[in-house]
């Protein structure tokens, strides 16, 4: 359990969030023009990021707003919190 | 001629419960009006205040009250606008008049939700037994208000007064089970 400080609420508890994966993944601009291999790993294909990592959280029972937070997988320490839109921080573990 | 229907809450013929420290009341059929619109946007602004009578909370987390009209913030552009039972065609009226033209959303949602009240002394030790948010007075206190989680039910809360007084917005299909939970939950505080 931890603390996430929504950039909407503030800080809350982590039970009134979900997170939903891996950030920055752009969609492809064409779909008709690429392969069925290609569309499949825009789909499916994940990093396994061990270290500091870019993901997508809602504060789905709070104001429902989307945003990304930078996290270090091997700690659970949450780097750096920023809006949908915004360019991801550099941080340092 | 067509029958009357009848407004009716889940928590219909529930009296007071609780504690003496703290007390739960049920306050049917507030008006409830869901608005969204862009609060950096002065015309819409001015409409709204026009309209209820105080321009939406920019701060997070806060109500703006103005009579017997509140609007609580529920996000960045998102605000439940409450007023006294019967009026949520009244207030529907007057934000689509002033609000005309613009890129809005105007939703009555009085029947989607119930306010439990609950006053007393104990009341934030009640709701710390199944609530999330940070509850002490140096974080949350008298015109605050917050969407969370209470006992697995969402809901949104918002403190009245330092006795203190929540009101308790929850859904209507959530009411009964969050009610009796909230009477068990007093239990022990006398
Ligand atoms: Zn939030």
């Amino acid at each position: 359990m931890f603390l996430i400080d929504c950039p909407y609420c503030g800080p809350r508890q982590q039970t009134e969030f979900h997170c939903h994966g891996e950030a920055h993944i752009a969609r492809p601009k064409d779909p008709d023009a690429i392969s069925d291999v290609e569309w499949a790993d825009y789909l499916f294909n994940r990093s396994n990021t061990k270290g500091v990592f870019y993901e997508r959280w809602v504060h789905n029972h709070g104001c429902r707003r989307w945003f990304n937070l930078a996290r270090d997988t091997v700690s659970d320490r949450i780097l750096a919190v920023y809006r949908m839109g915004e360019k991801p921080p550099r941080v340092k573990k | 001629m067509a029958d009357v229907v009848t407004e009716m809450s889940p928590l219909d013929g529930r009296a007071g419960s609780g504690a003496d420290t703290a007390v739960i009341v049920e306050h049917p059929h507030l008006s409830k009006i869901n608005l969204r619109g862009d609060s950096g946007d002065q015309a819409f602004m001015d409409a709204v205040a026009d309209a209820v009578g105080a321009a939406p909370p920019v701060e997070a987390n806060t109500v703006m009250t103005a009579g017997k009209h509140s609007i609580l913030w529920l996000s960045p552009d998102e605000w439940l606008v409450v007023t006294p039972e019967g009026k949520q065609g009244d207030m529907e009226v007057a934000l689509a008049g002033t609000l005309e033209g613009q890129h809005v959303s105007i939703v009555d949602g009085t029947d989607a939700r119930t306010t439990i009240r609950l006053h007393g002394a104990d009341s934030r030790n009640v709701l710390m037994k199944g609530c999330p948010l940070d509850l002490h007075p140096r974080i949350f206190g008298p015109g605050q208000c917050a969407q969370s989680i209470l006992a697995k039910a969402d809901v949104l809360i918002h403190q009245l007064d330092d006795t203190p007084t929540y009101d308790i917005y929850v859904l209507y299909s959530f009411s009964r089970y969050l009610w009796d939970w909230l009477a068990d939950a007093a239990k022990g505080f006398s």
